[in-house]
């Protein structure tokens, strides 16, 4: 089987896993969040695991802005019921947006220069 | 020839999933090639591109969404095993992740907190409706879970969507800029950033410019909606308790 369809299969299987983890459990998590987290598990058990499937998750992360396209197209259509509001709505995803962007990062940084000062500084 | 014919193979594609499909593929190509056009310059991001592009599309032939959807479908379909694949990518920086639990664990707390209470807080001031409010709250969460957040909390799940898809685009297209005027020089720090402010299509980006932010920002987006789905509930049953 090509590195492609053997990975793709790997990764439908622990999407219909973490599908059945969610449903059964009733945790209120996407089943693909879930898949991708039993599959991280497998992963540091089996690090072998990994040639077979880096073939079809690198392809699909590497075209990972596509996939959103139908569903952006889907909430665009939903715009004109912000149109009331757009103003508070505006100002409050832009700024929210880039106060979030900026405590996320300073904090990580902050953090993990203490923790490795060389490594965090490589810019590769 | 009269326009008959060709009028009647335009209904018979466009009722097909082969036009949506095509559509979505061939916009998307055009969106792309204007982003390498521009050296993948932030503000060119495909998705807005090729989702405005279509809009424009569907707008002018009159075409429904569903009628779309019924062949986008296919593409939509493949973000399942995408997110579950981003897994490969995050067992490759295991070392590093370990090493950093501790920055990660923090970061990812003080970002979703300052993410709901400035989104939340805002809009308060500038007189959004409660049921704005509401659905604002987890626009930074991947949609599927702000939009059963938003549901909770008396929001609007439909608007809770364009609110986090809204963000996704926002944080991919201005991340350059924020975390270059906050003199972030780490990779892994930028990429955790996008993927907890900016979910999925800030993941995306991340893995456009770097490995490194690529594998964090998957980290940070899944952890985040484990996070949202675990916290919101819990603080909502607690609001109600108490």
């Amino acid at each position: 089987m090509s590195p492609f369809l053997a990975g793709i299969t790997w990764l439908l299987l622990f999407q219909c896993a973490g599908e059945a983890l969610a449903r059964l459990t009733g945790m209120p998590v996407p089943g693909p969040v879930l898949g991708m987290i039993s599959l991280f598990f497998a992963l540091l058990v089996r690090p072998s695991f990994a040639l077979s499937l880096a073939t079809a998750a690198d392809g699909l992360a590497r075209h990972l802005s596509l996939l959103f396209v139908p569903a952006g197209v889907g909430v665009m259509l939903h715009l004109h019921r912000v149109a009331d509001e757009w103003m508070p709505i505006a100002v409050a995803l832009l700024v929210s947006t880039v106060l979030a962007l900026a405590a996320t990062a300073w904090t990580f940084q902050y953090l993990a220069r203490r923790i490795d000062p060389a490594d965090a500084e490589r810019t590769s | 020839m009269t326009a008959e014919p060709l009028f009647a193979l335009w209904v018979y594609l466009a009722a097909t999933p082969l036009a949506g499909l095509t559509l979505t593929l061939a916009l998307y190509a055009l969106a792309w090639w204007c982003y390498v056009r521009t050296g993948m310059h932030p503000l060119a991001n495909p998705v807005l591109l090729a989702v405005m592009l279509i809009i424009m599309v569907l707008t002018l032939t009159r075409t429904s969404y569903q009628t779309y959807f019924d062949g986008a479908q296919f593409v939509h379909f493949l973000l399942g095993p995408a997110v579950v694949g981003l897994a490969v990518p995050l067992a490759r920086e295991w070392r590093s992740v370990r090493r950093l639990a501790w920055p990660i664990a923090v970061s990812l707390l003080v970002g979703s907190m300052v993410a709901l209470v400035s989104a939340v807080g805002i809009g308060w001031l500038l007189g959004a409706t409660p049921v704005t409010l509401a659905s604002l709250a987890p626009k930074s969460v991947t949609a599927p879970i702000a939009m059963g957040i938003a549901d909770k909390l008396g929001g609007l799940p439909a608007l809770a969507a364009v609110f986090a898809v809204s963000t996704g685009i926002l944080g991919a297209a201005l991340g350059k800029y924020v975390l270059d005027a906050c003199r972030i020089s780490d990779w892994r720090a930028r990429g955790f950033a996008l993927g907890l402010a900016a979910h999925g299509i800030g993941t995306a980006r991340a893995f456009q410019v770097n490995a490194d932010a690529g594998a964090f920002a998957g980290l940070a987006f899944a952890l985040h909606a484990m996070l949202a789905a675990i916290l919101f509930p819990l603080g909502f049953w607690l609001l109600r308790a108490g």
